[in-house]
């Protein structure tokens, strides 16, 4: 359970997956303008994260995994080139599955969160997840955690961000660097504040 | 066609870069940067997979039904990418190793789906395999850049042979550390942004509130 909590923590701060390993910056940098948004776009990446990564996991174990197929009859079989094609489909998937479910049973959470699920598909940071956990050999309990913490940090960035940028249109920033240039820097001085998170063990 | 093939190559390293102007693909940008060689073979693996992609996918536009287009432009790119990595494990571990899953991310990274989605789909395979390559390149030379900077002056070397010798090997370069960290991409890039439209005024962004002088009371 320790493991668990410091794992945790790690994900959400010291390798917070857009502030550190850069994942998701395409949409991190186009839907921050508004703190609204960005929570709404934050909260459905932390779901999607929180399913597909166990979801993969399980993929792997069972199904990819050197020997995983040994209950199918077939020991030698590996699977493991097929990973990231396999893991964009059951991605794919869930989003669309999400997006029917919320269409089904929450309209008013789909009217808020709808417009954003095609975009997840393509998020770096969703996949990437999926190959951290891959990368990492995490089990079952480790991949859920991670996918729910990692998305949480996800979102807390992209909302901060949102928060700085609100205020940052009414500052008065140099020709050049106006929009994209100092949305860079302000993220770089979002990541150092993140690192200094890095000495916190538990 | 508007453009000739020479634009077409050319137009996305400045003019149109897909970094600094179109915000495409900025994810793997930023992380493979630290050092010049890792950056050198993903603009390679890039390149290879928007220009063929691309071509592909243009080859099939005809073919491929509107509804489940994104799809099928995912399992192209994914096969492609299957092969860049499997390519790379077999005659390049240890950069392999280093690029870690920045490979398979190649899978979403915009630019290739930008593409894919804008140009591939209205134009014939061999403007569009061109295109691709020159937005690879785009791609490349912005990431080079960033290695450039951050490999010399954040450990005193470029391709991993030493430029400036570091004080801890009896030279006289002090290496400046944060460049070798997450942040100074981010900061790296925002003042290549601003260079880069300093030199192009057209492309400063309006500001959305208009700050104006008000006289002393």
């Amino acid at each position: 359970m320790e493991g668990l909590i410091s794992l945790a923590v790690k994900a959400i701060f010291v390798e917070n997956l857009a502030l550190s390993f850069f994942l998701g910056m395409c949409t991190f940098l186009a839907v921050s303008k508004k703190i609204s948004t960005a929570l709404g776009l934050g909260i459905s990446v932390m779901v999607v994260q929180a399913i597909t990564v166990p979801a993969n996991n399980l993929l792997l174990t069972y199904l990819l995994k050197p020997g995983a197929l040994a209950w199918a009859g077939f020991p030698d079989v590996d699977l493991t080139f097929l990973g990231l094609i396999s893991y964009i489909g059951v991605i794919a998937a869930m989003v669309q599955i999400l997006e029917m479910i919320l269409d089904k049973y929450f309209p008013p959470l789909y009217n808020a969160l709808g417009i954003f699920l095609p975009l997840i598909t393509v998020n770096c940071a969703i996949l990437g997840g999926s190959l951290f956990m891959v990368e990492r050999d995490y089990n079952f309990a480790e991949a859920t955690t991670y996918g729910l913490s990692s998305g949480f940090g996800w979102a807390l960035a992209i909302t901060a961000m949102a928060g700085v940028r609100e205020k940052l249109k009414y500052s008065d920033v140099p020709d050049g660097l106006q929009g994209l240039g100092i949305t860079f820097i302000t993220a770089g001085l979002m990541a150092m504040a993140f690192m200094s998170f890095s000495g916190v063990k538990l | 066609m508007s453009q000739t093939k020479r634009e077409m190559l050319l137009d996305p390293l400045v003019d149109n870069n897909p970094i600094t102007l179109q915000v495409l693909g900025v994810c793997s940008a930023l992380a493979v940067t630290s050092s010049l060689q890792v950056a050198f073979v993903m603009t390679l693996a890039v390149t290879f997979v928007t220009a063929f992609a691309s071509m592909f996918i243009s080859i099939l536009r005809n073919q491929i039904p509107g509804s489940i287009r994104i799809i099928v432009q995912m399992v192209i790119i994914a096969s492609l990418v299957i092969l860049v990595d499997q390519v790379l494990k077999a005659y390049a571990f240890e950069i392999s190793k280093t690029l870690s899953v920045f490979v398979g991310l190649i899978i979403t990274n915009c630019i290739v789906m930008g593409r894919a989605e804008a140009f591939a789909m209205k134009n014939p395979p061999v403007a569009s395999f061109i295109d691709g390559i020159g937005n690879g390149l785009g791609y490349g030379l912005i990431l080079m850049l960033v290695g450039v900077i951050r490999e010399l002056f954040g450990s005193g070397s470029l391709f991993g042979i030493t430029i400036l010798e570091t004080v801890n090997n009896g030279g006289w370069y002090v290496p400046n550390g944060l460049l070798l960290l997450p942040p100074s991409a981010f900061f790296v890039i925002g003042l290549l942004i601003w260079g880069f439209r300093t030199w192009k005024p057209n492309q400063v962004e309006e500001r959305e509130y208009k700050i104006q002088s008000v006289e002393a009371h």
